[in-house]
């Protein structure tokens, strides 16, 4: 998912969660982004101080970022991604639809598509920090 | 929480009509309605999108002749121009690859494709849904308020029976149903048009089965000149369920 549309999703929630707990300001807001998202973290951060505003001013991101591991349903193989595996094109593909990985990606040890993707997608707000 | 839930509506907001193309059987003519009504709506004048969320067996891009769909990246997503239509599809991003996704990821992979991408103030967008109550149905009808249904039937009783299925959901939901089109008809008598006024539904009509469509595939004039595309266009002129209110 690009790096706007998600800070813009980001400051929606958050905006929303801390309304609806009576928060008066947002002191800080924990981020988990899965690798697979493709994430520019520089661009991400960017995006987020340009867009909070009103309850999120004062807010300060904490983002981690998971790795993606991968577990074959056939074999049962696991492992983890590896962008320089892939092509410019196909990880840009990621980037905006982290599910192209099915495009991709097979089971390095059955060559299977049908593989679980068992952490590092999404995007989850951890928590929100503030006063009320 | 997902964050990316929050912003579909912010999203859909500039969309004033959106209508999901839909059948209880597969093969019935989904994507070649979807994508002659979207040509149809765009020569009246309106701003049109069109989005496939047949994730697994995405068509319509090769209904229109688009091979190569390159849509443009500003904050988000915007859906690439093709003769007018605002254009979504996963082929943009699985390009001639096969995508084999089970339905945790192809909810997510539609969740992430509503939350990215901006439509822009539009009249209409219409949705080429996969067959029957998949997973994308039920996204859809969570995921997207304004959701209007238009089903799409053969004339056979088996594919009558599904529609049946479809439209019981739909209902319970109090989801709106444009209404039931009959596509492929071969023979001079058909029980559809009774059959749909029995579950209260309202019949829009007919489209023949044609035996040259083939050969139109992959060239918007050529669809355009089609008895098929004819009859549809007559449909929705005739129905009148297919405008917007100027406000
Ligand atoms: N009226 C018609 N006359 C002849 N052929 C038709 C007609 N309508 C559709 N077809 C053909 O039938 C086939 C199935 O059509 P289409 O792919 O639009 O169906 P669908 O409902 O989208 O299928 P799916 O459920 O797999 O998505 C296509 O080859 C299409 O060209
Ligand atoms: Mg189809
Ligand atoms: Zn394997």
């Amino acid at each position: 998912m690009h790096e706007w549309a998600l800070a813009e999703a980001v400051i929606s929630s958050a905006t929303q969660i801390a309304e609806k707990e009576g928060l008066k300001a947002v002191k800080e807001v924990k981020i988990r982004i899965g690798e697979l998202q493709q994430v520019e973290l520089d661009i991400f951060e960017f995006a987020l101080s340009q867009l909070k505003t009103g309850i999120l001013q004062e807010a300060r991101f904490v983002i981690e970022t998971v790795r993606a591991r991968f577990r074959c349903r056939v074999c049962s193989y696991e492992w983890f991604f590896e962008r320089n595996r892939l092509t410019g094109d196909s990880a840009e593909a990621i980037h905006f639809i982290p599910e192209a990985i099915y495009a991709f990606i097979k089971c390095p040890r059955c060559n299977s598509p049908d593989f679980e993707v068992q952490e590092g997608r999404g995007i989850w707000l951890e928590s929100i920090i503030g006063v009320r | 929480m997902d964050p990316r839930l929050s912003i579909i509506d912010e999203r859909l907001k500039g969309i004033k009509r959106i209508i999901a193309i839909s059948s209880g059987k597969g093969g019935v003519g989904k994507s070649l309605i979807a994508s002659t009504l979207a040509l149809l709506l765009v020569r009246k004048g309106f701003r049109v999108g069109l989005l496939d969320l047949d994730f697994t067996s995405p068509s319509t891009h090769v209904i229109l002749g688009v091979m190569n769909i390159y849509p443009k990246e500003d904050k988000g997503i915007i859906p690439a121009d093709v003769y007018g239509i605002r254009y979504m599809s996963i082929v943009a991003y699985s390009r001639d690859e096969t995508l084999p996704l089970r339905g945790a990821d192809l909810s997510n992979a539609l969740i992430e494709l509503f939350a990215v991408t901006r439509w822009g103030d539009i009249d209409f967008l219409v949705i080429d849904m996969p067959p029957g109550i998949s997973d994308a149905t039920l996204d859809v009808l969570r995921l997207v308020k304004k959701i209007e249904f238009l089903i799409v039937t053969t004339s056979s009783v088996l594919a009558f029976e599904t529609v049946k299925k479809l439209a019981k959901l739909l209902v319970e939901l109090k989801i709106p149903i444009l209404g039931v089109i009959e596509n492929m008809r071969l023979g001079e008598e058909s029980a559809i048009s009774r059959l749909t006024a029995n579950l209260g539904l309202r019949f829009l009509g007919t489209i023949p089965f044609e035996v040259d469509i083939e050969n139109a595939l992959g060239n918007i004039d050529a669809l355009l000149r089609t008895g098929f595309a004819k009859r549809l266009d007559e449909i929705i002129s005739g129905c009148g369920l297919f405008k917007i209110l100027k406000s």
